[in-house]
C-alpha cells in the first residue's frame, strides 16, 4: 500500500466491515475512560470521533486505530480533579502542539532507545492501575455489584470461544444492560455520569485564562501526554507493521498525532493515542488502509447519536467488568519468564520502571526514568575493560572511553621488565579520554624508563590516536 | 505428493515434523513444507518480549530452524513458509490452497477446560483441512 489511493481504496469492503467492528470496540472502552478521568462521557466519545477521524487522514501507518485511551487518561485524572474539563481541553491542545513539533524533529528515531524492558515495564504498570481505578467502585459495593462485574467478566471471556464476529465486551454490555433493565435492578448507570451527546462535536475555545499560570498547570501534564501518547502509538505502529509485514512512516505518525490532539482539543475532547488492542482487532478483522480508521471514529459517533439514550442506561459494574478484562489484555503476562530468563539489569529496569510509575501515578516519569536507568547499565555493560598480559605483551579487551579508562590505567600500575607492547587488536578507542589515558599510562612507563610499543590499533581507533598525539 | 507440517515451536511440534520428515523419506516422489504461524492475537506480546523489531525475526526463525536441520540430516528437501494470521485459519487456507496431500499437525494436549478457553487448533484444522490429517502426540 504505497500510493495515497491504495491507502484509502486498496482494500475497501474490508475496511469498512472491519472500521465498523473497531467502532463497536471503541464504545465501552471510551465510555469506560470518562469514567476514570472522571468527565462526561461525551468528552471521551468526541475524543475518539474526532481522533479517529482526522488520525485516517494524517497518520503515519495505515489500519491504526487512534482514540480516547487508557493511558491518556490516567494522565489527565489529576488535572480534572484540581482544575476541571477546561484546563483538560487545554492540555489535549497543547499536547498537540508538543507532539507535532517532536514529530518534526523525528522523535520516532529515538524510539531505538527505548528498551523493551522499559515498554513492558509500561504496559505492566498501565494493566495494573487500571486494574486500581476500578476497584472504587466494587469495594464495598452491593452484592448485585459484585455478580454483575464477575458475570460480565465470564462473559467477555466465554463469548469469543463461540462467536468472534461482534467485539465480545459489546455483546457483553448489550446482554447485561437487557437484564438489567427488564430485572429493574437499582445500579448505578453511564447517564449517572453526565449527559450523553445527542450532537457532533462543535467547535468552541477552552475557556481559560491565556497567562502564564495556566502554562505552569498544563504543561507538565501535556509534556507527560506527549511522552505517553507517542509510546504508544509508536508502539502500535511497530506491532502494525510486525502483522501486515508493511511499513510505516512513524514521524508522520508522530505528528498526524499531533495534529488529532490539537484539533480534538478545540472539539471538547480528551487527549488521545493510538490503541494496541482496537488496532490489533481492526488487522484481525481485514482493515488495511485508512478506510478502516475514518469507518471506526464516524460509525462510533452514528452509533452514539443514534443509541444515546439507551447507552446511558448501562450499568457501571458492567464497564467495570469490561476494564478488568482490559486491564487483564493489558498486563504482559510473559513478563514473569521475562524475569527469570532475561539479564538481572533488564529485569531491574522493568521492576523499577513499575515500581516508579505506581508510586508516582505518572507514566511519563517511569518511562524516562526507565530509559535513563538502562541507559546507564547499558555504559556500566559496554565500560568493561580487561588487560591481561603475558611475557611483555598487555592484551586489552573492550571498548576504552571515558568510563572505562580508570580502570584501564590501573592495570599497569605494577608493570615490571623493560620494555612492554599494549595491544589493542580486541579493543576500540572511543574518544578522547581513551587517547589520554594510553599517552598516560606510556608516559608513567617511560618515567620508570619502561619502553613502550603500541600494537594492534583498528583504523578508526590509529586515526583518533593521531588526531591527538 | 506435497506433505506439510504445521509447526509452532513446541516440543510436540517437533516430533510432529520428525513425523513428518520420516514420512518424506519413505516417500522419494514427495515434498516437504514446514509452515510456521505467526499468532496475530500474541503479535503486541512478543514485540515486547523481543528486544527488537530484528530479533523478534530472529526468535520466530529459531522456531523452524531445529526443524530445517533435522530435515537436512535425514537428507530430506524442504521448504518454509512463515504466515501471520489466527493459525488455524492460516493453515487451512494453506493446505487447501496449496493444495497439500498429507498434513501433519501437532496436538497441545489440553484438557477439557483448556480447550474450551484456548481452543483446539489441531481440532479446526481437522474439521475443515481437505485433505488427510495426521495428528501427532
Amino acid at each position: 500500500m504505497h500510493t495515497l489511493k491504495q491507502q484509502w481504496f486498496g482494500n475497501v469492503r474490508a475496511d469498512i466491515l472491519a472500521g465498523i467492528v473497531v467502532g463497536l470496540a471503541l464504545i465501552p472502552e471510551a465510555l469506560a475512560f470518562a469514567f476514570i478521568v472522571g468527565v462526561d462521557p461525551r468528552v471521551a466519545l468526541y475524543a475518539s470521533f474526532t481522533i479517529a477521524v482526522i488520525i485516517s487522514f494524517v497518520g503515519g501507518r495505515p489500519g491504526l486505530i487512534s482514540a480516547a485511551t487508557g493511558a491518556m487518561a490516567l494522565v489527565l485524572v489529576s488535572l480534572m480533579a484540581n482544575h476541571g474539563l477546561q484546563y483538560v481541553l487545554a492540555a489535549t491542545i497543547l499536547t498537540g502542539i508538543i507532539q507535532f513539533i517532536l514529530g518534526l524533529f523525528g522523535v520516532a528515531n529515538l524510539m531505538r532507545f527505548i528498551p523493551n524492558s522499559v515498554m513492558l515495564g509500561f504496559v505492566n504498570a498501565l494493566g495494573i492501575m487500571i486494574f486500581i481505578t476500578q476497584m472504587p467502585y466494587l469495594i464495598g459495593a452491593g452484592s448485585i455489584t459484585y455478580v454483575f462485574a464477575i458475570v460480565t467478566l465470564i462473559l467477555v471471556y466465554a463469548i469469543p470461544r463461540f462467536f468472534t464476529y461482534i467485539p465480545a465486551p459489546l455483546i457483553a454490555i448489550v446482554v447485561m444492560t437487557s437484564i438489567a433493565l427488564i430485572s429493574g435492578v437499582k445500579l448505578q448507570t453511564i447517564g449517572d455520569l453526565g449527559t450523553m451527546p445527542n450532537t457532533l462535536p462543535i467547535f468552541f475555545l477552552p475557556d481559560i485564562p491565556l497567562n502564564f499560570e495556566t502554562l505552569k498547570i498544563i504543561l507538565p501534564y501535556s509534556l507527560a501526554l506527549s511522552v505517553v501518547g507517542l509510546l504508544e502509538s509508536l508502539l502500535t505502529s511497530q506491532v502494525l507493521d510486525d502483522m501486515t509485514d508493511t511499513p510505516s512512516n512513524k514521524n508522520t505518525e508522530a505528528r498526524g498525532q499531533g495534529i488529532a490532539n490539537f484539533v480534538n482539543g478545540f472539539f471538547g475532547g480528551m487527549a488521545g493515542c493510538a490503541l494496541i488492542g482496537q488496532s490489533v482487532i481492526n488487522i484481525k478483522s481485514g482493515g488495511r488502509g485508512r478506510l478502516s480508521t475514518l469507518t471506526s471514529g464516524v460509525f462510533l459517533m452514528f452509533l452514539i447519536i443514534v443509541l444515546g439514550d439507551v447507552v446511558a442506561d448501562i450499568p457501571m459494574p458492567v464497564l467495570v467488568g469490561v476494564m478488568i478484562m482490559v486491564s487483564a489484555t493489558t498486563f504482559n503476562w510473559g513478563s514473569f519468564k521475562f524475569l527469570k530468563q532475561a539479564p538481572k539489569s533488564e529485569s531491574l529496569v522493568m521492576l523499577i520502571t513499575v515500581v516508579i510509575i505506581l508510586y508516582t501515578h505518572n507514566l511519563a516519569i517511569g518511562v524516562v526514568a526507565g530509559v535513563i536507568l538502562s541507559a546507564l547499565f547499558f555504559v556500566a555493560k559496554i565500560s568493561r575493560v580487561s588487560v591481561t598480559h603475558d611475557s611483555g605483551i598487555y592484551k586489552v579487551k573492550g571498548p576504552l572511553f571515558f568510563a572505562s579508562t580508570t580502570k584501564f590505567i590501573q592495570s599497569f600500575d605494577n608493570v615490571t621488565g623493560s620494555s612492554v607492547i599494549i595491544n589493542f587488536e580486541n579493543s576500540q578507542l572511543w574518544d578522547e579520554s581513551a587517547v589520554a589515558a594510553i599517552i598516560k599510562v606510556k608516559q608513567k612507563l617511560e618515567q620508570k624508563s619502561v619502553t613502550v610499543q603500541i600494537q594492534g590499533l583498528n583504523s578508526s581507533s590509529e586515526q583518533l590516536y593521531q588526531q591527538f598525539t | 505428493m506435497k506433505i506439510a507440517v504445521a509447526v509452532d515451536g513446541s516440543d510436540n511440534a517437533l516430533r510432529a515434523a520428525k513425523h513428518a520428515i520420516m514420512l518424506a523419506r519413505y516417500l522419494p516422489e514427495s515434498n516437504l513444507e514446514v509452515i510456521y504461524v505467526a499468532d496475530y492475537n500474541k503479535a503486541k506480546d512478543e514485540r515486547l518480549l523481543a528486544q527488537s523489531p530484528e530479533s523478534l525475526a530472529l526468535k520466530r526463525e529459531q522456531k523452524v530452524s531445529p526443524i530445517e536441520k533435522l530435515a537436512k540430516s535425514a537428507g530430506v528437501q524442504i521448504q518454509s513458509t512463515m504466515l501471520k494470521g489466527t493459525p488455524s485459519h492460516e493453515i487451512i487456507k494453506y493446505v487447501n490452497e496449496h493444495s497439500i496431500d498429507q498434513l501433519v499437525i501437532g496436538s497441545r494436549g489440553l484438557n477439557a477446560f483448556q480447550e474450551m478457553v484456548l481452543g483446539s487448533v489441531s481440532h479446526k484444522v481437522v474439521k475443515h483441512a481437505n485433505c488427510p490429517v495426521t495428528i501427532v502426540k
